[in-house]
């Protein structure tokens, strides 16, 4: 990002003094988003200097296919400087959800931060583009989602997918796909693009995410599949505060026995813990409040990638399409291995049979050695 | 005394099956049968009540570590037969399994019709024609083999997450590439069936087989001999799927 070429913006920082909260306030967010976003201590210090100079970064926040919680969860982060500063005072210049203008001046606010600047601005995209039917499913001001996307991101230095939605399609792109629901990323390809998924992510990772990216005027270390490897490099499971009843073996058989009232590993109850990579475990949820497996609910993977799809929220396994809802994999199994064992047990008869001419020659070989040997 | 029994044919003992590809079928089944049994458990665990605390057991732990102990020996006993596949007697050669010529799809047609369809040729019998694996048994192992890779696959990409050794986490694109750990999960559990019922029609064909010939087909994997009726083995020894005799 080439801060230079933004016309006089405020700083982070003044924006803050602005606002009226105290330097104590400030390096306390600092250190709060330095811990969050995995980096070490030393590095609060470059993090401070950023949003102390670097003017306030442009940000177009588009809605499409979505429900909102993204932007919900985004301003209800732990720290209220999250909402103040990164969401109000990042110069969110268009937001369908949260900008004051309307009509025609939200359109001309959007084309205007657009035109000036153009290569610099963060394109945050919540909901997935549906391109079913050339795209009538969701349209704003006249346009269809994919039109609005492909102009918006041709200026965009990046674009920041939040939730499961833009990520991998979430619950509008299940099966059947009516709308034929698109992921940011399969739509875009020649721009970077952050993949924040989680249905919603937690607040405290897309503030991350933003600071990381005002810090180091570069989108952070992404993984294989493109999400900040910050927060999304293990398994919920590995972080679970409940993973040493997992390794004891001891589990939750339903959710109001005994074993539930102690707190035992949700596992049996279908949890997605163990196949979901998120950072419930370590940032929680609502300020460290709490998160689902803490209140006794499995973990339902709204992270992964088609987990509406992949088999059923409490259950491990996967039904499967033509054999039945309760049809999983061990019962298909089962059912084969009988089918197995009775076409075994069939083909063992019939070769007494089909084959009684070679049987009984070899017996009567056999026996004739043996009367040899007796006599 | 000799003419009294010329109809019971002389047998000849054929080293079928080197010391190394015994080691690596009773290693291989070994391990499969942990795998899937501590497979079974880490899908779906016994409903343990236990009035010990959770620091004073480690059940999962201990099925889970098992299960990862035998899949490294799985996968690095695979390594080996596939190496051994390319330096091993030409009843262990690759072209055992892999159909390289129509010649060994018209055998597996012909397996197909002496051990399935029990058919008879001339009102007769028919005897049976390989010495090693016959070509429909080949290619069921081949299919293994692939098996073999989606499970070392889907296995190690999983394992990659929480492990800090270069080797498995050179599987971590595969989760990737199938869209996540669900799937590749399921993929794995899914393909596990396949190994159960590969074994019991396996060990039913072996007795299967040395019920119907007679030629120590079950003690070969002990002692790695055939017993092949003389006049058989000069008749078929060509005849096997013997790479570098078919090639002239």
């Amino acid at each position: 990002m080439n801060n230079e070429l933004i016309p006089m913006q405020p700083t982070y920082y003044e924006e803050v003094q602005r606002k009226g909260y105290s330097r104590r306030d400030f390096v306390k967010f600092v250190s709060l988003m330095t811990a969050f976003i995995g980096l070490e201590q030393s590095a609060i210090g470059q993090v401070t200097k950023a949003l102390e100079t670097k003017p306030r970064m442009p940000v177009i926040w588009l809605h499409f296919q979505e429900c909102t919680c993204c932007s919900e969860s985004f301003i209800r982060s732990s720290h209220p400087i999250v909402a103040d500063i990164l969401l109000d005072k990042i110069s969110l210049d268009y937001s369908e959800t949260l900008m004051a203008a309307s009509g025609t001046q939200a359109e001309a606010a959007l084309k205007n931060t657009m035109t000036k600047y153009k290569g610099q601005y963060i394109l945050c995209i919540e909901g997935s583009v549906p391109v079913g039917a050339d795209g009538v499913y969701c349209m704003i001001g006249g346009k269809t989602s994919l039109q609005i996307l492909n102009e918006v991101s041709e200026g965009a230095a990046a674009i920041i997918a939040w939730g499961s939605c833009a990520s991998n399609g979430c619950v509008q792109s299940a099966k059947p796909n009516p709308t034929g629901a698109t992921p940011i990323h399969k739509l875009i390809t020649n721009k970077p693009i952050i993949k924040v998924p989680g249905c919603p992510p937690i607040g405290e990772v897309m503030a991350g995410v933003i600071v990381h990216y005002l810090t180091f005027g570069k989108i952070p270390e992404l993984d294989r599949i493109g999400r900040p490897k910050a927060f999304y490099n293990k398994r919920v499971h590995d972080t679970c505060y409940r993973r040493p009843f997992y390794d004891a073996g001891l589990f939750v058989e339903s959710f109001d026995d005994e074993n539930a009232k102690k707190g035992y590993c949700l596992y049996k109850m279908g949890c997605k813990g163990p196949t979901t990579y998120n950072a419930c475990g370590v940032t929680k949820w609502n300020g460290g409040t709490s998160f689902p497996i803490q209140a006794g609910h499995p973990c339902i993977g709204c992270s992964e990638e088609n987990y509406w799809d992949n088999g059923r929220l409490y259950d491990r396994g996967s039904s499967f399409a033509g054999f039945g809802i309760e049809a999983d994999a061990d019962k298909l199994g089962e059912v084969a291995l009988g089918v197995t064992v009775a076409a075994v047990a069939v083909h063992a008869v019939a070769t007494n049979f089909g084959k009684s001419k070679t049987i009984h020659e070899h017996q009567v070989e056999g026996n004739e050695s043996e009367h040899e040997l007796e006599s | 005394m000799a003419n009294k029994y010329l109809h019971i044919p002389r047998l000849r003992r054929v080293y079928v099956w080197e010391m190394p590809v015994r080691f690596y079928h009773w290693l291989n089944a070994l391990v499969i049968v942990v795998l899937i049994i501590t497979g079974f458990y880490i899908s779906n665990p016994l409903g343990l009540l236990s009035h010990f605390d959770a620091s004073h057991q480690y059940t999962m732990g201990w099925f889970r570590f098992l299960h990862f102990i035998a899949a490294y020996l799985f996968f690095f006993n695979f390594i080996f037969r596939l190496y051994w596949g390319f330096v091993g007697n030409k009843f262990a050669n690759w072209k055992q399994f892999i159909p390289t010529s129509g010649r060994f799809f018209r055998e597996m047609w012909t397996v197909f019709k002496i051990d399935i369809l029990m058919l008879k040729k001339n009102g007769k019998e028919q005897d049976h024609l390989s010495i090693g694996h016959n070509a429909m048994a080949g290619f069921i192992y081949f299919l293994t083999f692939i098996a073999f890779l989606v499970q070392c696959l889907t296995g190690f990409g999983l394992y990659a997450g929480m492990s800090s050794w270069w080797l498995p986490k050179l599987f971590a694109w595969v989760p990737a590439i199938l869209g996540g750990d669900i799937l590749t999960r399921q993929i794995h559990h899914w393909s596990m069936w396949f190994f159960i019922l590969f074994a019991v029609i396996h060990v039913y064909l072996v007795f299967y087989h040395d019920y119907v010939e007679g030629r120590g087909e079950m003690s070969s994997m002990g002692g790695g001999f055939k017993f092949i009726e003389e006049e058989m083995f000069e008749k078929n020894a060509h005849q096997t799927p013997n790479p570098e005799k078919t090639a002239k």
